[in-house]
């Protein structure tokens, strides 16, 4: 066996990139990318909105209008890499944390505040966006995801389908069972796991002791591990296995090797379990700042482009703040709403013991 | 020797004891090492007792309690804590399957010492799967027993008695009340045994039956009753499983009247079981049917209704008034 976790978390193994840290543009024999100059910038518009998203809902939970947030800082280029590798029809299997993912799907981030505001348990129609509601007991959707896959397969459609999660989640049953079955069936499915290197207060080396992307050969199917600070390079990885996936090559499992910048939630404190150096290297390799060197170092974007784009960013802001303010609460009488698909007496006599308490209240019976 | 703390608080100080007391007592699972747990129930045991009897495992529910079989069949007694009550789940099997029937199907050659600690229960405008209560799940399963406190006293003394017993035992921890603060004394030994309730407030009129989170509701309630001249027993079941039905006849007996007081649903759960032992055991003594208080029929919603699908005050009051009506 190699024991070969690299020793440093900022170099590993075997790492696709497409652009350096700096900026500079790089090519790789497996995955290379050709995008038009107006693709670029569109990755870094993406990048930018899918951050002012995180900033502006992290200030709305420590305002009191979110009961809770996951940031998805540091980890941008990872989920809208990986989401704009999708087409139309692939589906999405997310965590709790894809709000990257979900903007590339058309989701309104404002649907996501209404998760985290706790107006609601969903938030919007997965068959609409081709993207699952978030699943936050860890590991689940990967079974979903494979399942998902296998009705595609029987469809014989065109799909792929992409299972989300995370290197706390590669140490559950279901992510592993998830492996199993999608080897097994030889389902079209895309394993991404954006390796953060924390699960809430433990380490990587608490979950694994070889790096993540190299347990698929032990199930069956190809590993591969890419920048995930990069989205170049994750989109030109992702792509490949999605279409590898579509044309009836089987599973595959892609590690996003990247770092999460802040806490695991808003109720998390981690200067309480790892020291700020690391957070300073990795910063050394943001994911939106190495896109704005290549944009500028190529020529193209210009100081307009970059305006604009952040005056979008702000515009998005304004509305995610007032919009999540005058989100509506939900009714009491709600709680029984879709419980069930059919009628259920014992829902239906409890959604009328409510009313009829509430309605106590109303009429000044007490 | 008594200090006043919080029942997060009390139950780091009982875990303490505990692993003071027992070389064998391992504490394992999320977090609970260098975090001290997301609740900090677990704060600086790794630091003190070292990271062979206090460590963090990897995220994988059912892999934390099937290890810790393994470790209590070689001799060791692991008390293991699930970060929150909707994330047991992926241990279910584990539980039921095999910490609940090992000592029966080795008939007692393989005890199965172990605490499955949880934090449970609403209340704390959390996002889904942290705020469920599935107390009855496990109290329904022979072979386990299932406590929980309701105070700091409680607290520091029940979780010390939990890993002493050679049962297993479902530890489940009231997470809304972990910040609230009470004298416990910390010297001698438990007051009383594990698997019995106690009276939190006496009184003649109406018997509130409750446990865990809704101990502080119903003193709340009986308080406010109390302006209304009505005066009202709350008893503190503390043990789930089994249960402590004399206290409930006994109380019944005086009161003639019981409400049973639960923040989960109220279909099959613990009221139901109460109430249909009273009913077998003191018929004659009811003036009143026994009425439950609850959660509904329904997923435990989005944070901004959990007021409406939790017990409150107006609630338990409002079936206090319906059996005094009787």
């Amino acid at each position: 066996m190699r024991a070969d976790i690299p020793a440093e978390p900022g170099t590993p193994a075997e790492l696709v990139q497409l652009l350096t840290p700096e900026g500079e543009r790089v090519h790789h024999p497996d995955y290379d990318l050709t995008l038009a100059d107006d693709e670029y910038r569109s990755l870094f518009r993406d990048l930018v909105l899918v951050r002012r998203v995180d900033v502006e809902a992290t200030a709305l939970q420590r305002q009191g209008e979110l009961g809770l947030w996951a940031s998805l800082l540091g980890q941008e280029a990872a989920q809208v890499g990986s989401g704009r590798a999708l087409q139309p029809d692939d589906f999405c299997f997310p965590t709790y944390r894809e709000h990257g993912v979900a903007f590339t799907r058309g989701v309104d981030p404002l649907q996501l505040l209404a998760l985290f505001r706790g107006v609601s348990n969903g938030g919007w129609d997965p068959h609409e966006h081709n993207f699952a509601l978030y699943t936050i007991v860890i590991g689940n959707q990967c079974l979903h995801a494979v399942g998902y896959a296998m009705g595609v397969q029987r469809d014989q459609a065109d799909t792929a389908v992409i299972a989300y999660f995370g290197d706390g989640a590669s140490s559950q049953g279901d992510v592993n069972e998830s492996f199993i079955w999608a080897a097994v069936f030889d389902a079209p499915v895309v394993f991404f796991c954006q390796n953060n290197q924390w699960a809430i207060s433990e380490p990587l080396e608490k979950q694994t002791r070889i790096p993540l992307y190299r347990r698929a050969a032990g199930f069956g199917f190809p590993g591969v591990r890419v920048d995930g600070n990069d989205v170049l390079a994750v989109l030109a990885v992702t792509r490949a296995h999605l279409q590898r996936a579509r044309e009836g090559g089987g599973p595959s499992l892609i590690e996003a090797f990247t770092y999460r910048m802040g806490a695991h939630t808003t109720s998390d404190d981690p200067t309480r379990y790892r020291l700020a150096s690391d957070l300073e290297a990795w910063k050394l390799k943001d994911p939106v700042e190495r896109l704005r060197s290549f944009l500028w170092r190529q020529q193209l974007a210009d100081q307009a482009f970059f305006d604009g784009v952040d005056a979008e960013a702000e515009a998005l802001a304004v509305r995610l703040r007032d919009g999540c303010r005058s989100l509506p609460d939900p009714t009491p009488e709600q709680i029984f709403d879709q419980v069930y698909a059919e009628p259920h007496p014992l829902v239906a006599q409890e959604r009328a013991e409510l009313t009829a308490y509430l309605a106590s209240f109303e009429e000044g019976h007490r | 020797m008594s200090e006043t703390v919080t029942l997060a608080k009390a139950l780091t100080l009982g875990l303490r004891r505990a692993l003071e007391d027992d070389p064998k007592v391992l504490v394992m699972g999320e977090d609970v090492g260098k975090l001290g747990g997301v609740f900090r129930v677990t704060d600086g045991l790794q630091k003190e007792f070292g990271e062979s009897r206090v460590f963090d495992t990897p995220l994988a529910e059912s892999g934390i309690v099937g290890t810790a079989v393994g470790l209590a069949m070689r001799g060791y007694r692991p008390v293991v804590e699930i970060q929150f009550d909707g994330f047991v789940f992926p241990a279910f099997d584990q539980i039921v399957s095999q910490v609940a029937k090992m000592h029966a199907r080795s008939r007692g050659d393989v005890p199965m010492p172990v605490v499955i600690r949880i934090p449970y229960g609403g209340g704390i405008g959390a996002v889904e799967h942290h705020s469920e209560s599935p107390e009855a799940y496990f109290a329904h399963t022979p072979g386990l027993r299932v406590v929980t406190p309701s105070t700091p006293a409680d607290a520091y003394w029940m979780i010390q008695q939990a890993v002493r017993c050679a049962d297993p035992v479902v530890f489940l921890e009231p997470k809304r009340r972990y910040w609230e603060k009470a004298p416990v004394d910390t010297g001698g030994s438990a007051p009383g045994p594990l698997f019995a309730g106690r009276v939190a407030r006496p009184g003649r009129d109406v018997t509130l039956a409750c446990y865990g989170p809704m101990v502080r509701t119903c003193l709340d309630a009986a308080a406010a009753a109390q302006q209304e001249g009505h005066d009202l027993e709350v008893l503190d079941l503390r043990s789930l499983s089994p249960l402590d039905l004399d206290l409930v006849t006994e109380s019944v007996e005086r009161t003639h009247r019981l409400v049973v007081v639960h923040e989960a649903p109220v279909f099959l759960g613990l009221g139901a079981e109460i109430a249909a032992r009273v009913q077998e055991c003191c018929f004659y003594a009811l003036e009143a049917p026994v009425l439950r208080v609850g959660g509904y029929h329904a997923p435990y919603p989005p944070s901004r209704l959990e007021e409406h699908f939790l017990p409150d005050l107006d609630r338990v009051l409002d079936a206090v008034d319906r059996v005094l009506a009787h």
